[in-house]
Order: structure tokens, then C-alpha cells, then sequence
């Protein structure tokens, strides 16, 4: 039951045009630094360039696909029509008003200060008032979420909630939780200064805050990835979800400790002791928990679809499952960059190995994997199945689909592990340009190359993506049916209350925090004299 | 859980309860990999393999250059008593002092360093020297060079438009050579060689 399609619609077409205009940028930046663009003149336009894309792709992009397939989940796995449809609207429209407000300033080069904002490099007021509203407009959806699960528990009490909502709403929580951080960061520090009220920043502070964030944003773009995962692969592939309560504690896991291990992006800050430093790290090992359950639980969920078309043997299995199907296409990318992308973050989150890689192109190379990667060719695929039951319409080119992934996933390899290379040799991240004629930065030159090639195959896919849309509302019209969602081999009737409802974990998640975040953030807030002027871009 | 068995394809209770097992199993493994992990993690951390510096110390950029440690006449390698040496540095838009740090080869060494206006950060190309410098606090590390040789020294954290121009040169000399430049007193660096 989808009734509200034009405000999905509406979230999606938003969602991938800005993707489309910031993937742009992306190819554009990782031609000019690599030997076959030609120097800058001007090496700011680069930074506008990455403020633009990062904030977009950061904020903007996975905000907005979240909340037009959260909106989807709460009206076809409730079967019940959207409460608050107005509220969503405004959501809608101030995460519009943000990014223009946002955008504008970064276009003139008054806000490149890059999605990450460290002060005390301080850029125009209206970029930070942007990213607000951007997350204000996101928390409306955070309570019609809530809202919505909690009108339908009212007319059906006791009963399992749906595992694709039980896990959006975990997602939700989740979100609204994570951008607390960067929220006090802004509001207490950054806009003060920003507006011209205060000229001095505890930078080290700042970062700390910004690192709440900054480490739990990434579940929050995950989620709907493992949302398909769980609730869309298996039906689209003909099998079934091979345990619903490991799904609801994988989903549990990732809303109570995503929270407090983002000071692992701190490890090599001299505002954080050592003692913290160790239990972040240790606490980052556990978030691999639900990850690890989740492979298990999705490959055994992919081994039943193929048992029931006939396969046989240890392995022998794999050759009978739809590989003609872009959502068994989709998941075996994402699962590959997944591992990739993973083992990379294990790296990252010890001190120890970190130390190597910290703040190299090795970071850029990691996030791209896992985000651009693993999480956002799920997104291709949610909108490919979504996409029949919002606009009535068939996807019927099949074949150009799976090119897109196909290019997606090829293009991603040929940027990404070039680019985690040329970190192991040292090469700092966030630079408009190398020169490539000091012999010792000579070698890197051809994985940069390389990099910027795969950069450019993934924007002809990026672009097939779009045009697959396009097309899409356009073709012959056909009723997709329900849009319905996988069922588990032992489909629950009755749920602990435990793994049907949120908030013991969310208070778990809050708790989690304050001791992880509390002392380290108290006593930086409370010793004298840290607070340095801040440097206003542009005014130099 | 309660289950409803609606589904053929043999989903019955024997069948669930082989599915619990695997999937306990399986959750073991997963659980005792991390555990691990973490045990890899605290190993290492106290036999002092690579540790965080261990206390937070602050400092105030508006004042750096008029007195402290960071004063400009202070800023550089010396020579410490036991042998030990220290290298003291600071970054600014867009460049480090001394843009070229020198260092003896098989020495501890304790850089201490910090910015003058916005975050940058040190790394030393081919090593883990990797640090943060964040305005407001002194960033400490211990290093200890094995060859001897020019090391890039690149800021490795936006810091506005021409940080893609900051970089800085570690020099590892040969011990002796070190001692004797150190003879004379006063901070070394090889700016300008």
C-alpha cells in the first residue's frame, strides 16, 4: 500500500539529482590532481568543489534517501497510510531550503571549509545555518517515523511490528541521536562565531563533538542498505530470511553501539587522552558484531532462494541463483565491497595500524568503498524495486540495469584501491594538487591515474542510473502489485518485547554515550584557556 | 520466539532448531574474533608498541611566539643530556617551522609540536608519524628513524587554500655528524641545505 508515491518520488528524484550534480564534481576533482589534469590556477576552486560534494553526499544524498524509503516502508510494511503527511512535506522542503542555503555561499567560495568543518577555520554563517535545517528537516522524519509506528501498535497491539520498520525506526532513532554532536557543535560553538557574537573556538572541543557524528553517520547511511538487504533480496530472489530475530538484534546492535566510538577519528589528537582512545577502539571492534551476523544471516537467507531453485552441494549452489536479476547483482557487489571495505576499517580502527594510514588518501579511498560502494549501489537497487510502485510503470531494460551496476561496481574498484595504495605510501588527503615531478612523489602518479579513470567510469554509470529513472516514468504503464516484503523461513507471530520494541535501546544507546562522550567532553569544556581566535575563510 | 509454521519447504521445528545451532555457532565465531581483536589491540598498547601520548597538555596560539617552548629561538632539534633528542615544531597556513627538521638516525626522538591558527597535521612519508595538530594543544610523539635519508613531511589536514602547498622535509643524518652540529649549541634544522 503506497499512497503518498509523489512525496517519495519526490525525496528520490531529489536524492539522486544532487547525487548526480555532486558525483559530477567528484570525477571533475579527481581528474584536476592527477598528472593528466593540468595545475589549478586557482586551487580553491577545489575546495569549493569538495565542500560542495562532500556536503552533498554527506548530508544531503543519504538524508534524503532514508527518508523517501522510510516513508515507503512505514506505508507498505504497516499497510497503513502515511500520518502526517503535511509535517513530511515541510521536512521535505526545508532539507531544499537548507542545501540552497547551504550551496550558495560554498559556490562563492565564502564556506570552503570541506563537509567536516574543523574550526577554528570559521566559513560564511548561512553554510552552517544550511546543514541545520538540513537536519531539522530530517528529524521531522525522525517523529512521523516514531509517530506512525506508534498509530499502527495502537490499532494492532502486541503484535510483531514489521522487521522493515522495526529496523527504519531503529534507523531513525539512531539519526536523531548521532547528529546531537554535531548539532552542540554548531549551535554552541560554531554559529557564535560564525555570526560575528564570539571570535575565539576550542577547536579541540569542536572535533571532539564532531566526531559523535561523524563515525554513527555511516550506520545511518547503512541502514537502508541493510534494510534491502534483509526485507528486499530475499523476496526479490525468490528466498527467504533465514532468521527474523537475528535481523531485529543486528539492527538493535548497530542503534546501541554506532554511538560510542567515534573518537577512534581522533586518535592522533592531542586533545584526547590515551585511556579513551583505547575504549572508543575497543568499543569499534563490536560494531563489526551485526555486520559479521549479517553476512551470515543474508548468505544463508541467498543459499535458501538457490536450494529452492534446485541447487545442489557445498557451493555447487551458487551457480543456480538468479544472476540475471539486478538485485542478486547488486547484493554480490556490495557484499565484495563490504569485505573489502570492512577489513580496511579494521585497519583503521586500531591505534596501532592507524598510525600508518591516519588521514591519508588511504581514509578517502576506505569511505568511498564502503559508502560509495557497498551502501549507495544498494540504494540503486532500493530504487530499482521501489521504482514500479511509485511512478505504476515497468522497468523493462533489464540489461541496461545491470551495466550500471556492473559499471558501478568496476569503477569503484579501479578508484578505490588505487587510492587506499597511494595512502600506504603517505600521499595526505584533501590536496588540489601533487607535484608529480619530486621523484618521491613521482611512483604515486600512475594509481593516480588510475583512480581518476575508475572516477570517470563511475560517473557514465551514475548518468546510466539516472537515465534508467527517467525512462522509468515514461514507460508503458503496468500494476505492480503490493509492494511487499521478504518473509523469514519462521515468520514470527508473537516477538519479545525486547526485540519488538526501542526504547530500552535506545536508552542503552544515550547511556553508551554519556560515559563515552561525557568526561572527555566535560573536562575539555571546563579547562581554562583552550579556546583559540578563529581564521574566517576568505578573509586572508 | 514463537514461530508460525505456514511455509513448506521443510520448515519444521527440527529444522528451526538446526538453524538456531548454526546460527549460534556462527555468532560465537564472530563474537570471539572480536574479542581478539581487542586483546591484539591492549597487547600491543602495553608493550608500548605505538601508544597515544598519554596527557593532554595545552598551550595558547596567540601567545606562541612571544614566550614558552615555542618560541621561535626554541623551535628545532637539540641534543638532550642522556642523548635523547627533541624536536620542537609548529604549522601555520602554510607551512611548517623549520620546514626542514634534522634528525640522527637510531635516536629516540620526541617531537613536540603545535599550530599557530587552524588545525594541521605532520606526517612523515614512509613511517607512522602521523599526528594532529590541533591550536590550543601540544601534540607529543615518540619516533626513531632506522635509515638514514630525506623524509617528506606533508600537512596532512585541510587548512584552507594553499594547503596543498605545505609541505616540510625530515632530514635523518648519521649520528656523529648530528653531535657535531649539536656542539655549538642552539636548536638545529636543515632549512636552506
Amino acid at each position: 500500500m503506497l499512497v503518498n508515491r509523489k512525496l517519495i518520488l519526490a525525496h528520490f528524484w531529489l536524492a539522486f539529482g544532487v547525487f548526480g550534480i555532486a558525483l559530477t564534481l567528484g570525477a571533475w576533482q579527481m581528474f584536476i590532481r592527477s598528472p593528466i589534469g593540468t595545475w589549478l590556477s586557482n586551487p580553491e576552486l577545489y575546495y569549493r568543489s569538495l565542500t560542495a560534494h562532500g556536503t552533498v553526499m554527506g548530508y544531503v544524498f543519504p538524508t534524503l534517501v532514508a527518508m523517501g524509503f522510510g516513508y515507503a516502508i512505514s506505508e507498505s510494511a504497516l499497510q497503513q497510510r502515511l500520518v502526517g503527511v503535511r509535517w513530511a512535506w515541510a521536512g521535505f522542503w526545508l532539507i531544499v531550503a537548507g542545501s540552497i542555503m547551504a550551496v550558495i555561499p560554498i559556490a562563492l567560495g565564502r564556506a570552503s571549509v570541506l563537509y567536516t568543518f574543523y574550526p577554528p577555520l570559521i566559513g560564511n554563517v548561512f553554510y552552517y545555518l544550511g546543514v541545520v535545517l538540513v537536519v531539522v528537516g530530517s528529524w521531522i522524519w525522525v517523529a512521523l517515523m516514531s509517530i506512525n509506528l506508534r498509530v499502527w501498535r495502537k490499532a494492532n497491539p502486541g503484535a510483531a511490528v514489521p522487521l522493515a520498520m522495526f529496523a527504519n525506526v531503529a534507523g531513525s532513532y539512531l539519526w536523531a541521536w548521532t547528529a546531537v554532536g554535531a548539532a552542540l557543535e554548531l549551535l554552541l560553538q560554531i554559529i557564535p562565531v560564525a555570526a560575528g557574537l564570539k571570535a575565539t573556538i576550542d577547536a579541540g572541543l569542536a572535533r571532539v563533538f564532531f566526531s559523535w557524528t561523524l563515525h554513527a553517520i555511516v550506520y545511518f547511511w547503512l541502514m537502508p542498505t541493510y534494510i534491502a538487504y534483509y526485507t528486499i533480496v530475499p523476496r526479490a530472489i525468490g528466498g527467504r530470511v533465514y532468521s527474523d530475530s537475528m535481523a531485529r538484534i543486528s539492527f538493535i546492535l548497530f542503534l546501541v553501539v554506532a554511538m560510542p566510538i567515534g573518537m577512534h577519528h581522533t586518535f592522533a589528537d592531542p586533545q584526547v587522552g590515551a585511556g579513551f582512545k583505547f575504549i572508543h577502539s575497543a568499543f569499534t571492534a563490536l560494531v563489526a558484531l551485526p555486520t559479521l551476523l549479517t553476512v551470515f544471516t543474508i548468505c544463508a537467507s541467498v543459499e535458501i532462494a538457490a536450494r529452492l531453485r534446485g541447487g545442489r552441494g557445498m557451493f555447487g549452489w551458487i551457480k543456480t541463483l538468479p544472476w540475471d536479476n539486478p538485485m542478486m547483482l547488486a547484493l554480490a557487489f556490495s557484499f565484495v565491497m563490504l569485505g573489502f571495505g570492512g577489513a580496511g576499517g579494521l585497519i583503521n580502527m586500531s591505534y596501532q595500524l592507524d598510525a600508518s594510514i591516519h588521514n591519508t588518501q588511504w581514509i578517502t579511498g576506505h569511505f568511498h568503498l564502503i559508502f560509495g560502494g557497498a551502501i549507495v549501489i544498494m540504494y540503486f537497487a532500493i530504487a530499482y524495486d521501489l521504482w514500479p510502485h511509485l511512478t505504476g510503470r515497468e522497468l523493462i531494460d533489464l540489461r541496461l540495469i545491470r551495466t550500471q551496476l556492473w559499471l558501478w561496481f568496476i569503477g569503484m574498484i579501479v578508484t578505490t584501491f588505487p587510492w587506499h595504495w597511494v595512502g600506504i605510501l603517505g600521499m595526505p588527503r584533501r590536496m588540489a594538487y601533487f607535484d608529480f615531478g619530486d621523484p618521491a612523489i613521482a611512483p604515486q602518479a600512475l594509481s593516480v591515474t588510475l583512480s581518476a579513470i575508475g572516477g570517470f567510469i563511475l560517473l557514465t554509470s551514475g548518468i546510466l542510473f539516472l537515465v534508467v529513472l527517467a525512462r522509468g516514468m515514461r514507460a508503458p504503464q503496468a500494476d505492480a502489485g503490493p509492494y511487499r516484503f521478504a518473509v523469514a523461513v519462521h515468520q514470527p507471530v508473537i516477538v519479545p518485547v525486547a526485540l519488538n520494541t526501542h526504547a530500552l535501546w535506545v536508552a542503552l544507546m544515550i547511556a553508551l554515550t554519556l560515559t563515552n562522550y561525557g568526561y572527555p567532553i566535560l573536562t575539555l569544556a571546563l579547562t581554562e584557556g583552550t579556546s583559540v581566535p578563529a581564521v574566517y575563510v576568505g578573509a586572508q | 520466539m514463537s514461530t508460525e509454521e505456514t511455509h513448506g519447504h521443510g520448515s519444521t521445528s527440527a529444522s528451526a532448531e538446526v538453524a538456531a545451532r548454526v546460527e549460534r555457532r556462527w555468532a560465537t565465531i564472530a563474537v570471539v574474533i572480536i574479542v581478539m581483536m581487542a586483546l591484539l589491540a591492549a597487547f600491543a598498547g602495553i608493550h608500548r608498541a605505538t601508544m597515544p601520548q598519554p596527557r593532554v597538555e595545552t598551550t595558547d596560539p596567540s601567545r606562541i611566539h612571544l614566550s614558552g617552548e615555542f618560541i621561535e629561538s626554541n623551535l628545532g632539534s637539540v641534543l638532550e643530556a642522556n642523548g635523547n633528542v627533541t624536536v620542537r615544531a609548529i604549522g601555520q597556513q602554510y607551512s611548517f617551522t623549520p620546514a626542514c627538521i634534522v634528525v640522527p638516525v637510531d635516536t629516540p626522538i620526541t617531537l613536540r609540536a603545535t599550530s599557530a591558527d587552524v588545525v594541521h597535521g605532520i606526517l612523515v612519508q614512509g613511517t607512522n608519524i602521523n599526528t594532529m595538530l590541533v591550536p590550543g594543544y601540544v601534540s607529543e610523539q615518540l619516533m626513531r628513524f632506522a635509515r638514514t635519508g630525506d623524509y617528506l613531511m606533508p600537512c596532512q589536514e585541510f587548512c584552507s587554500f594553499g594547503h596543498e602547498g605545505m609541505w616540510g622535509k625530515v632530514k635523518v643524518i648519521d649520528k656523529t655528524e648530528f653531535a657535531n652540529r649539536a656542539k655549538g649549541g642552539g636548536r638545529l634544522s636543515c632549512v636552506g641545505q
